[in-house]
């Protein structure tokens, strides 16, 4: 039996007023898009960012494809698991040099298959990055993450600092990489969104992995119903 | 008394300039009047203990080993304030403490290896004072702003080690502006001597009837060694200090922003 893309066995990570993951248990499918949707605050970033290594858990264990993380080489384990935040952040100097700093040997061609893959104009290879609109610079960093060869994309609410027609397109190249074979975990308080990407869905509440099924969520408990159901009353 | 010295009248009379600085923090509301109150009173009673004891350390009869338990008192002295001003660095009290008996044991063997002054009390204390001194200034302008872009700057910092990037390396890019920021004031102060300013222990010694051409070989010969004392202690306490802030897999700790 192929093992889970993640798995997390009794993940605990302390706060200052609760856990910000409390005994999380669960499996996320090695294929498509899993969503981790939740209330803002409720542990769903705290928990993607432990699937890249940027924080460690107090007690618990979480396994990527079989392997317990924490007996993984950090910088590899970085690289096969690549991460995609909130804010775009580009680093000084043009575009290439950004996409060198995830692999300084990439090539002129190389950097253009990334920049295509990315859905972005070749023109930028060396537009300085601080020059690149918001949509630009979020397409820019998903093809930095794309240079190390990753198995799985992290998105940590991507689209929460882009307009609706640049978080259009990177939900549509989402989908394009998902459908392509490389499996996504994609965090979001946007319901609509949510049902948008989906393949897979996974709700966070207070800590607590509260559900995952499909994304109609028949079955879900009165709880995540409840929060399933906001934006549709 | 001379008229070479200031009188305590004279000393007094200077006070004049420090209600200046005062009163320029209250009224730009800088909150820092305390902190200068604090900061002469503290030069006066330090200087005073300090005036009284180099009177006894600097007699030929006086052991050499006093004027090597005042170096090891200021190598302390100057570790404990780089680990006080940027206290949300993790262990860096040990690392400031090992830079500048580093750079202070590696200055002295030159000053007294190379013959620059001969190898006396009354030449150890003031000249390892100096050195460490203004070491310890660019240690904390250096461990101070690797705590801000550490707080500030740590999405930049968390997008790199994200790529895989080794912990060093992922700060290389600030650690590189933070040393030039810490070292800078020197390379000026080096750059500007003779020109802006004379520096203390020229005018000092001219002060005291050494002609002035041996003040500044004396004088040049301190800055030199004071220069690269500095660019040591600012190199090893920014690079001890950053790791510090990150954990043996490249995490980085969380360093709270200062609030004042």
């Amino acid at each position: 039996m192929t093992p889970p893309l993640f798995e997390f066995d009794g993940v605990t990570i302390a706060g200052r007023e609760r856990p910000r993951l409390a005994d999380v248990y669960g499996r996320i499918p090695d294929a498509g898009v899993t969503v981790l949707a939740g209330p803002s605050g409720a542990g769903k970033s705290t928990l993607l960012r432990c699937c890249n290594r940027l924080e460690a858990p107090e007690s618990g264990t979480i396994r990527f494809r079989g392997a317990d993380i924490a007996t993984l080489d950090p910088r590899q384990h970085r690289r096969r698991v690549g991460m995609v935040f909130q804010v775009p952040v580009a680093f000084a100097g043009s575009v290439l040099d950004n996409l060198r700093v995830a692999d300084p040997t990439i090539d002129t061609d190389r950097a253009v298959e990334l920049l295509q893959r990315a859905d972005l104009d070749a023109g930028l290879l060396h537009r300085d990055a601080g020059t690149l609109s918001g949509g630009e610079a979020q397409r820019m960093v998903l093809a930095r993450c794309l240079a190390t060869g990753p198995e799985v994309l992290l998105m940590d609410e991507p689209t929460s600092a882009l307009d609706g027609h640049s978080s259009q397109r990177l939900e549509n190249l989402a989908r394009q990489l998902g459908g392509q074979g490389l499996p996504l975990v994609w965090v979001t308080h946007d319901l609509r969104q949510m049902r948008r990407l989906a393949d897979h869905l996974v709700v966070i509440i207070d800590g607590r992995w509260a559900w995952d099924g499909p994304p109609d969520a028949a079955d879900s408990p009165p709880e995540v119903a409840a929060f399933l159901d906001q934006d549709l009353a | 008394m001379t008229n070479q010295v200031v009188a305590w009248s004279g000393l007094v009379a200077s006070m004049v300039f420090v209600g200046l600085a005062i009163g320029i923090s209250y009224w730009q509301q800088l909150r820092l009047e305390r902190r200068i109150a604090v900061a002469v009173v503290r030069s006066l009673a330090q200087l005073m203990v300090v005036g009284v004891a180099l009177v006894a350390v600097v007699k030929p009869s006086t052991p050499l080993v006093w004027s090597w338990l005042w170096v090891a008192a200021i190598v302390v002295f100057a570790g404990v304030t780089v680990a006080r001003r940027a206290p949300a660095i993790p262990g860096l009290l040990k690392v400031s403490l090992a830079c500048n008996a580093t750079v202070a044991g590696l200055n002295l063997a030159v000053i007294y290896g190379f013959g620059i002054f001969p190898l006396e009390g009354r030449t150890l204390v003031p000249v390892a004072g100096m050195t460490i001194g203004n070491a310890m200034n660019a240690g904390v302008v250096g461990a101070t702003r690797l705590a801000e872009v550490v707080a500030e700057r740590r999405a930049e910092i968390e997008a790199r080690v994200a790529l895989g990037l080794p912990g060093p390396e992922a700060l290389r890019p600030f650690i590189r502006q933070i040393l030039r920021t810490a070292m800078g004031p020197q390379i000026e102060s080096t750059a500007a001597l003779g020109i802006v300013f004379l520096p203390g222990a020229m005018t000092g010694l001219v002060l005291a009837g050494v002609a002035p051409l041996d003040a500044v070989r004396t004088q040049l010969a301190l800055m030199y060694v004071i220069l690269a004392g500095v660019a040591m202690t600012t190199m090893f306490t920014v690079l001890g200090a950053s790791r510090q802030v990150m954990t043996p897999d490249d995490r980085l700790l969380v360093v709270p922003r200062r609030r004042d």
